[in-house]
């Protein structure tokens, strides 16, 4: 106990500290009443956490919430205090993803630990006991929960007309007050539980491998929409040879590749796969396994193509524009300059589908006024154009602004300067502002790089990555590095969450060794005082 | 030449000479005529910045609503793809629009505030880690987000399980993730800000009697408060269009914020149909985003240039 009170980082006393004066009453009671939620809130969170099993994390949150409690119910620790909320939220919410990302970059990409894969087996694999009772049944998830997704609940009539509920973890009584049967005995109703319907029973999927367990080796599995029986699982574990074994057939099924097969490679192997951890197979795998390679290194290129490519453009437009714009004798600048910032003002996600279907081959608007018939999206170079034609016009007014607040603070003086040494416009344009001019905006064209190397939405709304060759359906053309990741993880039938947060984690490599020329560039880090 | 020239903000391209002696200056007359070429070459510029937009309110407003039939030039004007849009029960326009308002504003206040709070902290005490805190933020600010989408997915997922309210397909989850890198975010923005008013107030209050608190809410905070209405309005634009997190999270319909919507709109074999109705929804969705930007487009250049130009 008293370690935790020491976590947060003792400060260095500031001359307030000792004499601070009191506070008002309603501020006293405010605080203590904060802090009386937290610690309510944090309570309803542990008997949740404790329910599903996360032991860990509620040692975490009884650390958190000592650390709460020690700085702000003490005078003490004042920076704490201002800083507390926006810590916890940082290293929960960002640097604990990133801890997980790496984690998982060393993982297969599964989600389940084999406990749990071996448990599902044997709950899936429950088969009728012979003259076991069959129960009335009614599907509900608790109220308030989403139909689709919350977690489930048999509500069950015995023979005996007792009114049981179970879940995943095991049967109980269900109290008799508030519960409407039907004369067969089915509920129909139940305090505290919405009752699905056929129709969302039908899209839970999970309802197939779901089973309630009643002791060892056996559980209660629903047949059809409103009967559920007692049955036996015919699939046990062996712990001391690793193994399942299925009692009926006498089939042995022996681990490989985080998954069990039958021993003598007949038949099939389960589906389920679990977490194991693989090194550095993942990074191995994209470094050299012959398809993924080749694939990686074309995005890779392109990659840094479209990063590059879409600087340099937005930015010798914008810089054309500001220069155009740039002279004192011309009227309206400042309507010239409100809506030619209108394309960076519109949300990305707008522009991108905006461009998309003026990108339609047959009645996009570009096709239609150029008289063209390029199939923008469905042509790998096409598609490439189509994409930087896009970042222009999204990413020039940003370009145009920056440049023009970087030519408004080039003193008159240099160019006076260069003009009674003799130089004409182009000279001094060349020699005198345009040195000025990068050095002001070097850093925002790193950033700016930086920027586009993970420009998800652009790509993804636009192309989707695509288009993609016959000969390999999982890179597409025009996909970045993060749009592949994102695919790797997120579509398709066996998502590789193992090999997409490896992905990521070469893609902050990269984007970090490139961004260390824009620190070094940029006074910030001497800055602090 | 005079000094005064110094201060024209506007300030002169390599041809033009300085204000105070440009009135009689031959170099003006010999070339007056530039400025038309300027405004020419403006108008091709406008063009360009433009002619997407117009397609988008001309798509908007076009009768028959399909992608084939939209054009440049409208020909006629008709409201029944805002009708549709908010007449649909498969596409719940208002409820997206509800979503992405209130995500946005979520964050949006949550990483101002608590970015006003670290920023107070860097600003105003002297304590043990205070350098090293601020260098960490900037340096954690290199890994982006969105590369741990993977383990946000995976976290929330199991959050679901835990507390539904904050877990995949909530608004108030997205909201908590955006939270993430509240402190991180703003900081040095803000921090630079808060150097700029004068402790002596601040010692001022103090030696009046006032708490640190006290003098945090009502006198940093109102002193600030431009700064914080700008980085507000920067962190809620941001927030409104973001779109990896929001398309991952949110996969329920009635869950989806006006992005994630606008693209399932997009694809698949009916966005030929549906156009009007996107373009009337892309229409509706930019014109708040597009009415903040003009409101801080100031102090969003200022913010933009004042770390680089020194």
């Amino acid at each position: 106990m008293s370690q935790a009170t020491k976590t947060p980082p003792a400060p260095v006393s500031s001359p307030a500290d000792h004499d601070s004066p009191k506070p008002p009453l309603w501020a006293v009671i405010v605080k203590w009443a904060a802090l009386a939620l937290v610690v309510i809130a944090a309570f309803y969170l542990a008997t949740r956490l404790a329910d599903e099993g996360y032991t860990l994390y509620i040692v975490i949150l009884a650390f958190v919430v000592m650390a709460v409690l020690a700085v702000y119910s003490t005078r003490r620790n004042i920076p704490m205090k201002y800083l507390l909320p926006g810590l916890i939220l940082l290293l929960g919410l960002q640097v604990w993803p990133i801890i997980m990302t790496v984690s998982t970059a060393f993982t297969n990409g599964q989600t389940i630990t084999k406990s749990e894969t071996i448990a599902a087996i044997e709950r899936n694999s429950v088969q009728e006991v012979q003259g076991s009772p069959r129960y009335n049944l009614s599907i509900a998830v608790k109220e308030g929960d989403d139909v689709a997704t919350g977690k489930l609940f048999f509500l069950l009539t015995g023979p005996d007309g007792a009114l049981k509920v179970g879940d995943e973890k095991g049967l109980s009584d269900l109290p008799a007050d508030g519960v409407v049967k039907t004369d067969s005995g089915k509920i129909t109703k139940a305090p505290g539980y919405t009752i699905l319907n056929a129709r969302q029973v039908n899209d839970r999927k999970d309802l197939a491998t779901f089973a309630v367990p009643t002791g060892d080796g056996t559980g209660i599995k629903a047949v059809g929409l409103s009967a559920a029986f007692e049955g036996r699982a015919t699939i046990t574990y062996d712990e001391a040879s690793d193994t399942l074994k299925n009692t009926v057939t006498g089939q042995v099924y022996v681990v490989k590749d985080a998954r069990f097969v039958p021993k003598d490679g007949q038949g099939q192997a389960f589906p389920q796969k679990w977490k194991e951890n693989v090194g550095f197979k993942n990074f191995q795998t994209i470094l050299t396994d012959a398809s993924i390679r080749a694939g990686f290194l074309k995005i890779f290129s392109w990659n840094l193509a479209f990063a590059a490519l879409s600087v340099i453009t937005t930015f010798i437009l914008g810089m054309l524009l500001a220069l155009l714009f740039n002279d004192e004798r011309l009227k309206g600048k400042g309507f010239y300059r409100a809506l030619l910032v209108l394309p960076y003002a519109i949300p990305t996600f707008v522009t991108s589908l905006l461009w998309k279907s003026m990108f339609n081959q047959d009645y996009g608007l570009i096709n239609s006024l150029t008289h063209l018939d390029v199939d923008w999206l469905g042509n790998a170079w096409a598609a490439k154009a189509a994409i930087l034609i896009t970042n222009l016009w999204l990413g020039f007014p940003y370009m145009f602004l920056i440049t023009t607040g970087a030519l408004q603070s080039i003193p008159s003086d240099v160019r006076e300067a260069a003009k009674i040494d003799g130089a004409g416009p182009a000279r001094t344009l060349r020699s005198i502002i345009m040195p000025l001019l990068l050095v002001a905006v070097g850093p925002l064209l790193i950033a700016s790089f930086a920027f586009n190397f993970n420009n998800f939405s652009l790509i993804y709304l636009l192309t989707g990555g695509g288009p993609f060759d016959s000969s390999n359906t999982s890179i597409g053309n025009t996909d970045l590095l993060i749009t592949y990741a994102f695919r790797l993880a997120f579509s398709g039938t066996s998502p590789n969450y193992g090999l997409a947060a490896a992905v990521s984690i070469l893609i902050f490599f990269i984007v970090a060794i490139m961004s260390y020329a824009g620190f070094r560039r940029t006074a910030a880090l001497e800055e602090v005082n | 030449m005079s000094t005064e020239s110094t201060s024209v903000t506007d300030a002169p391209s390599a041809v033009s000479p300085p204000r105070s002696t440009s009135a009689k200056n031959p170099a003006r007359r010999r070339s007056g005529g530039s400025v038309w070429w300027r405004h020419g070459l403006g108008i091709v510029a406008l063009i360009w910045a433009l002619f997407p937009i117009l397609f988008l309110i001309s798509a908007a407003f076009n009768p028959a609503g399909t992608l084939n039939s939209a054009e440049l030039i409208p020909k006629s004007f008709s409201l029944t793809n805002f009708d549709t849009l908010f007449n649909d029960p498969a596409r719940p326009f208002t409820t997206w629009f509800k979503n992405s308002m209130l995500v946005a504003f979520i964050g949006a206040s949550g990483q101002v505030f608590i970015g006003a709070c670290a920023a107070y902290a860097f600003s105003r005490m002297r304590f043990k880690g205070r350098r090293a805190g601020l260098l960490s933020l900037l340096l954690l600010q290199m890994f982006p987000a969105v590369l741990t989408f993977v383990a946000l997915y995976l976290m929330f997922a199991k959050i679901s399980d835990i507390v539904p309210a904050f877990g995949l397909n909530t608004v108030l989850g997205l909201g908590l993730v955006y939270l993430g890198g509240a402190m991180g975010a703003n900081v040095w923005l803000l921090k630079g800000y808060f150097d700029t008013v004068p402790r002596e107030l601040d010692e001022a209050a103090k030696v009046d009697g006032a708490s640190h608190a006290r003098i945090f809410f009502t006198m940093i905070l109102r002193l600030t408060m431009p700064i914080l209405v700008t980085t507000f309005m920067i962190s809620f634009i941001g927030l409104f269009s973001e779109f990896l997190l929001a398309s991952i999270f949110l996969q329920d319909v009635n869950s989806q914020t006006v992005g994630v919507g606008l693209y399932s709109m997009s694809i698949g074999n009916e966005a030929n149909r549906l156009f009007g109705q996107f373009a009337a929804g892309a229409l509706l969705c930019s014109i708040p985003v597009v009415a903040i930007y003009l409101a801080v487009q100031k102090q969003i250049v200022g913010g933009l240039t004042t770390g680089s130009v020194k």
